[in-house]
């Protein structure tokens, strides 16, 4: 159990690591200065000349990526070209609006997802059971920021419901429409598993001895199937965790969230590359921290794999 | 025999059969654009500016007086060859790293699985972001970036496939006659990956083309004035309420394609093997 941990923790370490490595690659990569691509071209004068002594291509590579290192760890993640801001405390500012709307979207996708796949399995084969196919399919194949301009239509237009777009003074209202188009791509995958999952257990013979004890077929299928088809599913909704943080550049900017998305976004057209690449960085650090912690839960989930470890 | 199969199984899924003939299609249209389109894509007609649907311009006009339909026959080509040349470059790669690494094991294996998932701990779009910001924008710089970032998930499960192949008794057998390493590696255990590899090809080549709309869509891929369906969404954004044609047309476009090779997907796995989990 101990070593488990242990041994997780160390490659999370490694890989956060790696990610730096790579981010520090692309940074190389960039169009002009690297040192200016990292912190910004109106950044001091003094920092410039002390950066460029740390990171310059005048030194060897290992002692570059070095410094970039010794610069990330100090929290500094460089300046915006345009704003003239820290990059670090602008992600610090929006990254909690990101999570709002990420775990609302999360919720939206799991609650749905799983009521509608646990309908179908129920039913198998029934028109409720097609149609829910069609609809995840779908689901699937839709793109995100299209859906969301579509619903904008809909539901803020034509019928004026909902707000279309910012963030009011945080209202929940404001939540509905981004919420629901990040989840919907999400919810259509745990349909799947719900559903296939659930009739995977449905098939075993614990479920006709609890049957033929007279339960009944709710009950069956409420206590004792649905707890024991959660597991996969929990580890996709964990593990989809990435999908909400590619879904939220694109739905951010398209309802005006003041998030993490939407801050990316903005460094991308003004090719304010020190944002761009404190985002990429921050965010690919998240998702591997947050599948670390997926892969807890698990431990704690399902028994057997503490005792194979 | 196979083939009366693959008919019966198209009869009872007649949603198959409807992909399939949709997929040809838009693979027809992607070709024959320039005879097809009604209009020049990138004309700018000022006498024709925000024409709503009608019988001469069947999905409207934008606010340069272009042909939407003209405009989404062409988007076509860019997000079909996108679809296909990164999901064959990004699978070649895939395997062969990945056959490599379950093959030999050792040191080789570390190394690769060690890049793999470093690729994998990024979120994918984010990553393909990355990348893109560091290359002049253009379809090039589309297609190098979704295949840097797609090739890891296919090598990891090639990787997997052959771990577990390399095992079994066929294996031992052509060793003891005398087959080479390579000779076993690619012409005995890469042939029983085939399945596989066709069904996650399949679903693959629809995530890319979402993909490589949303590139298109944040300014990332091709430029303006060529129209991709993702940049056409993206610039009439301001035009929602007053000409939604100018976005639902567009948007469509992309979702039926990529439903369409999602379908074939699923059915190739349900086809080839009901027991595949994915």
């Amino acid at each position: 159990m101990f070593t488990y941990f242990l041994r997780r923790f160390l490659i999370l370490c490694l890989t956060l690591l790696g990610i730096t490595f790579v981010t520090f690659m692309l940074i190389k990569t960039l169009p002009g200065d690297p040192v200016q691509g990292l912190i910004g071209e109106r950044a001091e004068q003094e920092t410039v000349e002390r950066i460029r002594k740390e990171l310059g291509s005048d030194q060897p590579f290992v002692r570059q990526y070095r410094g970039y290192l010794k610069f990330i760890v100090t929290g500094d993640l460089g300046t915006s070209y345009y704003t003239n801001r820290k990059v670090v405390d602008d992600l610090k500012a929006k990254c909690l609006h990101t999570f709002e709307l990420a775990f609302a979207a999360m919720l939206f996708a799991s609650l749905s997802g799983i009521l509608l796949g646990t309908l179908m399995a129920v039913t198998r084969g029934s028109i409720l059971d097609r149609l829910g196919l069609l609809i995840s399919a779908g689901g699937i194949s839709l793109p995100v920021f299209w859906l969301g301009l579509t619903l904008m239509l809909i539901f803020a237009f034509l019928i004026p419901l909902l707000p279309p777009s910012g963030m009011g003074e945080g209202e929940l209202i404001y939540l509905i429409l981004p919420a629901s188009t990040l989840g919907i791509n999400s919810a259509a995958y745990i349909v799947r598993i719900t559903r296939s999952s659930l009739l995977e257990v449905l098939s075993q013979p614990y479920i006709t001895t609890a049957r033929s004890k007279g339960l009944t077929k709710r009950k069956v299928v409420l206590k004792h199937a649905l707890k024991n088809a959660l597991l996969p599913i929990i580890t996709l909704i964990g593990l989809d965790f990435g999908s909400y943080l590619n879904g939220s550049v694109l739905t951010e900017t398209i309802f005006g969230w003041d998030g993490v998305g939407r801050y990316a976004v903005e460094g991308i057209m003004r090719r304010d590359y020190p944002v761009v690449m404190g985002t990429v960085l921050v965010g690919a650090a998240f998702f591997v921290f947050i599948n670390f912690l997926v892969d807890l839960i698990y431990l704690y989930l399902d028994p057997r794999i503490r005792v194979r470890e | 025999m196979e083939w009366e199969k693959i008919i019966n199984h198209l009869k009872k899924n007649p949603w198959v059969l409807t992909s399939l003939i949709i997929i040809l299609i838009l693979i027809l249209v992607a070709t024959f654009a320039p005879l097809l389109s009604p209009y020049d894509p990138l004309e700018i007609n000022l006498d024709s500016l925000k024409f709503s649907p009608s019988l001469s311009h069947l999905f409207g006009t934008d606010s340069k007086g272009r042909d939407i339909l003209s405009r989404v026959v062409f988007g076509a080509r860019y997000s079909l060859f996108i679809g296909f040349a990164v999901t064959f470059t990004s699978l070649t790669i895939g395997i062969i790293l990945g056959a490599f690494a379950g093959y030999l094991r050792g040191k080789v294996d570390t190394v690769i699985t060690v890049v793999i998932d470093l690729m994998l701990a990024f979120p994918s779009l984010l990553l393909a972001i990355g990348i893109s910001v560091t290359l002049p924008p253009g379809i090039f710089s589309v297609f190098l970036a979704l295949t840097l970032v797609g090739w890891a998930p296919f090598a990891r499960l090639i990787r997997g496939v052959v771990l577990s192949l390399r095992e079994l008794q066929f294996v031992d057998a052509a060793k003891a006659i005398g087959c080479s390493p390579l000779r076993i590696l690619f012409l005995h255990i890469l042939p029983n990956c085939l399945p596989l590899t066709i069904v996650v090809a399949s679903l693959k080549i629809g995530s890319f083309i979402l993909s490589e709309s949303a590139l298109s869509f944040l300014g990332l891929g091709v430029q303006p004035p060529l129209p991709t369906w993702g940049s056409m969404v993206s610039l009439n954004r301001t035009y929602l309420l007053s000409c939604p044609w100018m976005i639902i047309f567009p948007g469509l476009a992309i979702m039926v394609t990529v439903l369409v090779f999602n379908i074939i997907g699923d059915s190739l796995r349900d086809y080839l093997d009901p027991h595949l989990k994915l």
